[in-house]
């Protein structure tokens, strides 16, 4: 029984941290530098979105009663988010929001590949659409880093600058606490400490091409797995969850 | 390219799908929703598109079971509700719809039919050897213009010959 819960408990984290991310990204639609980056980054927020609710709908089933991927997302409070803070942050300029796409994406590729053997074979169906859609991310998104790390002056002094903010919310990616270390011992979880060296391999090999600097010992921020979040999710949710919060029930 | 090559590959979970079909006790209803097409691209049908994985009939009851193109496609909602009329109309009212995620629905899985539908529309599928011919024209010479089109599951080209500019249906 206790494990049932954390396996809820771990999904909607998982769903938690695709649905901050895709709004995130959604915030570029139609204010993206040109039509076809418009229509790519909304396209990409979708495919966050569409994450959220295949694991928001798994934990509905496992949660019973009246619960729907829709209590998840617009029935919670900022505390109840259990997010990596990294995906709340503003979407800052066009640098920023490429950097974290390029940090989540490498991610998030290691994270479904290693999901895909998990001994829960909803998440591992999960896993088997989501890896195909963050392969196409991955790809995009370190074009952009060649592209802007090559281009000019301005556009490699935004991706430093894009680097030296997020860094220190890049650690919290593999920290782990002990509900999800017990389900990475049941074989559920992904254990995201052994997506470090590559992860962090990865990143600095990309990096080093264009002359960009990994800053170095950084204290890292951590917090979201616990509900503690940045000043910036409230306002995130506000808008996000409005509409269900003044006419609730509301459908199309 | 040997001959071993060049005979066509079929997807092993596909091949399970079309016997899912033609091992089936209920072909009519199998047929009635072949009305149902893709919203978006409505030259395809959902069987075509390989979105429809099963049905099946136990007494009045009848379950059809769906498997998303990609995760977040709006269009699925309304294949759901084109399922429930197509059957409604055909005086079947006793429906629910599942949704499938694994298999993974991939590409592999659009019949010859449906790509040849696909190009006589002017979406372009990437042929097994990986090149991309200008479905206007028929030249091999393109270009990409943006990694994502009109719909989700488009990549928008040109052709370097023709000029026109087309769909690309993506490889997933």
């Amino acid at each position: 029984m206790g494990t049932e819960i954390s396996v809820k408990e771990y999904v909607v984290r998982l769903g938690d941290d695709a649905l901050i991310l895709g709004h995130r990204l959604s915030e570029w639609c139609r204010n993206a530098p040109f039509l076809e980056e418009d229509l790519a980054l909304s396209n990409v927020a979708l495919d966050f979105i569409g994450r959220a609710s295949m694991f928001y709908t798994y934990a509905a089933e496992l949660s019973g009663q009246d619960v729907t991927e829709d209590t998840f997302a617009y029935q919670r409070d900022c505390r109840d988010f259990k997010n990596h803070l990294i995906h709340e942050l503003p979407r800052g300029d066009f640098a920023f929001t490429m950097v974290r796409q390029y940090f989540v994406d490498v991610y998030s590729l290691a994270f479904m590949t290693s999901l895909l053997e998990s001994s829960d074979s909803r998440l591992a169906a999960i896993a088997g659409k989501a890896i195909k859609e963050s392969e196409y991310h991955h790809r995009r998104s370190e074009e952009w880093m060649m592209r802007l790390g090559e281009s000019t002056q301005e556009s490699h002094r935004r991706l430093q600058s894009a680097v030296d903010e997020l860094w220190r919310f890049t650690g919290e990616l593999f920290d782990q606490d002990s509900p999800e270390r017990e389900l990475v011992a049941n074989g559920v979880a992904v254990d995201t400490r052994a997506l470090e060296a590559d992860w962090n391999q990865a990143i600095t090999a990309t990096m080093s091409k264009i002359s960009i600097e990994i800053p170095k010992d950084e204290l890292q921020v951590t917090g979201g797995r616990e509900g503690k979040h940045t000043e910036f999710l409230g306002f995130l949710l506000s808008e996000l969850q409005f509409l269900q919060r003044t006419y609730p029930g509301l459908e199309w | 390219m040997s001959i071993v090559e060049q005979i066509p590959l079929t997807n092993a979970e596909n091949i399970e799908r079309e016997n899912r079909r033609s091992n089936s006790s209920c072909l009519e209803i199998w047929s009635v929703l072949d009305q149902v097409k893709d919203p978006e691209i409505p030259v395809i049908t959902i069987w075509e598109l390989g979105v429809l994985q099963n049905v099946t009939r136990s007494g009045d009851h009848v379950t059809v079971t769906i498997t998303p193109t990609y995760s977040g496609c709006p269009a699925m909602e309304v294949i759901k509700e084109d399922i429930l009329v197509a059957l409604s109309s055909a005086g079947i009212n006793d429906v629910v719809v599942n949704t499938q995620l694994a298999p993974a629905w991939t590409t592999d899985w659009l019949s010859s039919k449906a790509k040849a539908s696909l190009k006589e529309f002017g979406i372009a599928t990437i042929n097994s050897d990986n090149t991309i011919v200008c479905p206007q024209c028929g030249c091999s010479k393109t270009n990409q213009i943006s990694e994502f089109g009109s719909t989700y599951c488009k990549a928008l080209y040109q052709c370097l010959e023709c000029h026109e500019a087309f769909d690309l249906f993506k490889s997933h």
